[in-house]
């Protein structure tokens, strides 16, 4: 119950901080219509145009969503709430998981609002394939959520945006959610361990109604634990110095 | 026997056994013995740098000591602090935005197994005047009414205060400590740093005057006025014993170096009478006021060996 409580608050403030729904949600929708409208009927990557770029910018702004979130603990370092709640009994896990949720509510947010978007411009799934590729995003997303818990000990408030901007976008324009900025070779094989080529591929991956191949998922893990392993070493790191 | 009622001394106190904490070449609390009795409130008075936080963040186990035991109740401070034995109030921090002081109040009680009632918790420190503003509106001093709501609502065993006043005028100030008080009335033990000797006196059972990183007197207000509370004379006085010095009435303190005296007073106009008409060769008397950072000056002057 208390834990519900505490939670119920931590996503009241989430839906309340407006900058984080242009993020995630206003700037990705944009630039969602304006490309995917025009290239109704292109094919792209043997996917159809629109679904390939809802998919694109799902990735981007739920990136966003989850890694903002466990980010926002910069900033309550940084005014010492951080350290008022380790005087409390709530342990570290739920501080953190709480983190994780609000993150995951956004992106859920980003996604149905990219869904009606990109149904609106013609993308059409059966009801398995939507919730295969919701099912992927999700998990798929978890390196992301861990990393943004890594940033919120790791990064001063102010660095925060740029770092946040710099490195989702880097994720997302190699990952091809712009457009699949590289189609083949050597290049192509180095993609493909970045978590977020594996977000893009959501999308054709359920037209195909499977799920990704082994070297998807190996790809998710590895980067999930060692971004933990990090994660906990600049938690401890940060929380020894008071 | 002896074993029992130490166990049961245990349960009921605070204790600190010999805690040690540096911070690089800086020795901020050097070896700190401490017994605090259950439901007292207790001062911890110095100047900046005493080491009153460095104390404080060990007991609540915020720091960890370098060598040195805490025992709060029986427990280590993080089985207090998970058992929700703790409420603090740490000397620095901000609110988290997006929320109102009544919704940040409810959050921090939703954390705690048996917390103070909200409404309670907002009208003890009276953050209840504004209980519906956003947290990014307050003022300083209404800032530090929320900070001592949500070390309050915790409705804990033990409440830490770290000099909880700095920000508030000297209105502010009364009304904090008559909400303290309020709270303490409830046989809570209350435990606040402040190097303010007023706030101490007025607030505190029990002082616990910190220098360096020591603990240079220990006792009732009164007893802590009359040692850094008093005045100071300095006088010129060839081939005089301390001792017969120290039997000099209203001296509660006496140092020497040459023909250097200084004597620490609790009541100098008698000490000075005394001292003329036993000593007439005296000479270059200085008489003023022990202000606390001097006093404490005094105390630790003996302890500065390298």
């Amino acid at each position: 119950m208390t834990e519900l409580t505490y939670l119920r608050y931590e996503v009241l403030r989430t839906w309340r901080n407006r900058r984080f729904l242009l993020f995630s949600l206003v700037f990705p929708l944009i630039l969602f219509l304006a490309i995917a409208g025009p290239n109704k009927h292109v094919t792209f990557d043997h996917v159809p145009f629109p679904l390939y770029y809802m998919t694109g910018m799902i990735a981007w702004g739920t990136m966003v969503a989850v890694i903002s979130s466990g980010a926002r603990i910069a900033a309550e370092r940084n005014a010492g709430w951080t350290r008022q709640l380790r005087i409390t009994p709530l342990p570290t896990w739920s501080y953190f998981s709480a983190k994780i949720v609000c993150g995951y509510m956004m992106a859920l947010l980003s996604m149905a609002v990219l869904f009606a978007a990109g149904t609106s411009e013609g993308v059409r799934l059966d009801t398995v394939q939507w919730f295969v590729m919701i099912g992927l995003l999700l998990v798929g997303l978890v390196p992301f959520a861990v990393m943004g818990i890594m940033f919120g000990h790791l990064l001063k408030v102010d660095s925060l945006g740029p770092a946040i901007g710099g490195v989702t976008s880097l994720f997302a324009l190699l990952g091809g959610s712009y457009g699949p900025l590289i189609r083949g070779g050597f290049l192509l094989s180095i993609v493909k361990f970045l978590p977020s080529y594996w977000l893009v591929q959501a999308s054709k991956t359920s037209l195909r109604g499977g799920a990704w191949p082994l070297e998807a998922w190996l790809v998710i893990v590895v980067w999930t634990l060692v971004l933990s392993f990090l994660a906990v070493r600049v938690y401890e790191r940060d929380t020894k110095r008071v | 026997m002896s074993n029992t009622s130490h166990v049961a001394e245990l349960h009921d106190n605070i204790v600190a056994h010999d805690l040690t904490k540096s911070f690089g070449a800086v020795r901020a609390v050097r070896g700190l013995d401490l017994s605090l009795q259950r439901g007292s409130t207790v001062a911890l008075l110095g100047p900046n740098g005493a080491g009153k936080t460095t104390t404080i963040d060990m007991l609540i186990g915020l720091t960890k000591p370098d060598a040195g035991t805490v025992s709060l109740f029986g427990r280590t401070p993080t089985e207090a602090v998970k058992a929700g034995m703790i409420g603090a109030m740490t000397q620095t921090g901000q609110l988290i935005d997006y929320l109102s002081v009544r919704e940040v109040v409810t959050m921090m009680a939703s954390i705690y197994p048996a917390p103070l009632d909200v409404e309670e918790a907002l009208r003890i420190s009276g953050a209840n005047e504004f209980a519906d503003r956003q947290t990014r509106k307050l003022s300083g001093g209404e800032t530090q009414r929320v900070r001592f709501a949500l070390a309050l609502v915790a409705d804990a065993e033990l409440l830490v205060l770290d000099e909880p006043t700095v920000a508030l005028d000297v209105e502010g100030r009364r009304d904090f400590w008559s909400a303290m008080r309020a709270f303490a009335a409830r046989g809570k033990t209350v435990v606040f740093a402040t190097h303010y000797l007023e706030e101490a006196d007025a607030y505190a059972d029990r002082i616990v005057l910190m220098s360096r990183g020591r603990i240079v007197a220990d006792g009732a207000p009164t007893e802590i006025k009359a040692t850094v509370g008093g005045r100071i004379i300095r006088a010129t006085l060839p081939d005089v014993e301390l001792l017969a010095l120290h039997a000099l009435p209203g001296v509660t303190m006496v140092d020497r170096k040459g023909d250097a005296i200084t004597l620490n007073c609790s009541n100098s106009d008698a000490t000075l009478r005394e001292l003329l008409r036993t000593y007439p060769s005296v000479r270059d008397i200085e008489v003023r006021g022990a202000g606390l950072e001097e006093a404490f000056l005094e105390l630790t002057v003996d302890d500065e060996a390298p």
